[in-house]
């Protein structure tokens, strides 16, 4: 079953586009993980998905129907981002708040004690860190009993500790069957959260496909290597970084690139060779769309 | 009144409360005006100081929905809690309601020195059963106001709200002859008044508190203007998509 749905989708804002022709359906117990650099076009996506924006043209889904539509918003549930929660509130009236929205809500008590904010609920949300912030920005995303929720950077400046335990309850929230759409920072996160991936750029779905076959699609080798000397031209570099006598180097062909460099009678020692990470792989992803637009 | 509602106006008001400074902002002007004009010139005449006294209600009724609405409304578009709240399983309607609740709340707590203002230190006088009547046309005039700083507020920025506010509030003060006593104002005021928001609902306070005669013409006006003014609040909420970038 289709949750959610984008269906030749466009969204400009006056003359900038910032989704061109997008086409994506999220299935029931999803876990799908939305990349792409700033500007990208994910908060336009997730905008159009959640009925927060009426796309320029084609269609949006939420649940089979308008997303703009209140009832079909009735199994949603979206983070707010976290400098968005009213400063002067309390944690729990803000709770309560967003509670009452939903015919069969969480009872307070159960969602303050799976996020662990019982200890915050009679503090003011503008004088919560950043972390507790995120951590009731998360919470109010379940607290409709939602069957898919987008989350926006769910961990973003959370503690490891703090950052593992919203993981386990997100995970538990798939396991009892829900769908889930993050965006998110940490490479980390949609590695380990995710079992699909959707890469943007420039408006577009760039990528479509499980986290592996991402990283595989591009197959982009990261090099790393000391040498006291400056390194001739390469073949097939498309980024160098140099730290010090440690050279960097992203290549879609690793072995070649190590051939050409003894060929070459280049000092070099502490030779590194590993799979690029997915940030790199979606920036090698929207090069490669520059060059040849379609 | 669905349950909905009050929550959207408790939080409102919650909110609100915690910053006090805004009330006392509102609740200060109409009653600054009521010391400074209408104590030391009409205070000692009892049918002036009534006329005066639903004048001042009416022109308070006015600016503080204006720019309560107009620019609350503005600034609120344009915070991250906006577009979240639009995720929630609710349309305009109950936000719209309790928005409209919360302000009939605060717009009370600023008519109350005026009130106050003309009971004790005029000769204002007013019978139990005018006041009852007098009370509920406030109620009545407020939601044109009301609905008229949520077209402002739903339609652009805050900073263009603030200007359109104060553009507007003045001429339609004066216009509707609230500077002046029933009958009193220039003759244009006098013929383009009854047709105005301030003037329709300035003469059905005159007409509740006092021997002014109800004019069905300027209460059609009031509530035409209503109607439209709800259209257009309508029409800026739903276009309305917050920020364009965020």
């Amino acid at each position: 079953m289709i949750l959610a749905r984008a269906i030749d989708v466009t969204r400009r804002y006056g003359d900038a586009l910032a989704l061109d022709h997008v086409s994506l359906d999220i299935a029931a117990g999803a876990i799908v993980g939305v990349l792409g650099p700033n500007g990208a076009g994910k908060s336009t996506l997730i905008s159009l998905l959640t009925g927060i924006r009426k796309p320029s043209s084609g269609r949006v889904e939420l649940l089979g129907a308008d997303p703009r539509l209140p009832a079909s918003r009735r199994h949603l549930g979206v983070t707010p981002q976290e400098t968005g929660l009213p400063g002067t509130l309390r944690v729990g009236e803000v709770i309560d708040f967003v509670r009452a929205h939903y015919p069969d809500p969480l009872p307070r008590a159960e969602l303050l004690t799976r996020f662990g904010l019982t200890d915050l609920v009679r503090r003011q949300t503008g004088g919560l860190s950043g972390g507790e912030k995120r951590r009731v920005a998360v919470a109010l995303a379940f607290a409709g009993r939602p069957r898919i929720v987008f989350l926006d950077e769910p961990t973003t400046g959370l503690d490891v500790e703090a950052r593992r335990s919203l993981w386990d309850g997100i995970r538990q929230f798939h396991a009892d069957g829900g769908t889930v759409v993050l965006t998110s920072h940490y490479l980390e996160e949609i590695e380990s959260l995710a079992d699909r991936a959707v890469v943007l750029g420039g408006g577009r779905v760039l990528a479509d496909d499980t986290v592996d076959a991402v990283r595989g699609l591009v197959a982009v080798r990261r090099i790393s290597l000391t040498s006291p000397v400056p390194l001739p031209a390469l073949a097939g570099v498309t980024a160098t970084e140099r730290d010090g006598d440690r050279w960097h180097l992203l290549s879609p062909d690793a072995d070649r690139l190590v051939r050409d460099l003894v060929a070459a009678d280049v000092p070099f020692a502490d030779l590194e060779v590993r799979p690029a990470s997915l940030e790199e792989a979606f920036l090698r992803l929207t090069r490669l769309e520059e060059a040849c637009p379609r | 009144m669905s349950a909905l509602t009050l929550t959207h106006a408790r939080f409102q008001l919650i909110e609100t409360s915690r910053t006090p400074i805004a009330i006392v902002g509102s609740a200060i002007w109409p009653a600054a005006s009521m010391l400074a004009f209408v104590v030391p010139y009409a205070g000692d005449d009892p049918h002036f100081a009534t006329f005066a006294t639903a004048s001042m209600l009416t022109f308070a009724v006015m600016s503080t929905n204006l720019f309560s609405y107009g620019v609350g409304v503005a600034d609120d578009r344009v915070q991250p809690w906006d577009p979240y709240v639009r995720t929630l399983a609710a349309g305009a309607l109950p936000r719209f309601a309790g928005r409209l609740l919360a302000g009939l709340a605060l717009m009370a707590v600023a008519l109350l020195p005026v009130v106050l203002i003309s009971a004790f230190l005029t000769a204002a006088t007013l019978s139990p059963a005018r006041f009852v009547l007098a009370a509920l046309c406030v109620a009545l005039i407020s939601v044109p106001f009301i609905l008229m700083g949520l077209a402002i507020g739903y339609s652009m920025p805050p900073k263009a709200a603030v200007v359109v506010a104060q553009v507007l509030f003045l001429p339609l003060a004066f216009g509707g002859g609230l500077m002046t006593a029933p009958g009193w104002a220039p003759g244009f005021v006098e013929t383009v008044g009854p047709f105005l928001p301030t003037g329709g609902a300035v003469r059905l306070m005159w007409a509740a508190v006092g021997e002014y005669p109800f004019s069905p013409a300027s209460l059609v006006s009031l509530l035409t203007w209503t109607i439209a003014l709800a259209g257009v609040a309508l029409w800026a909420y739903r276009r309305d998509e917050g920020r364009r970038f965020s």
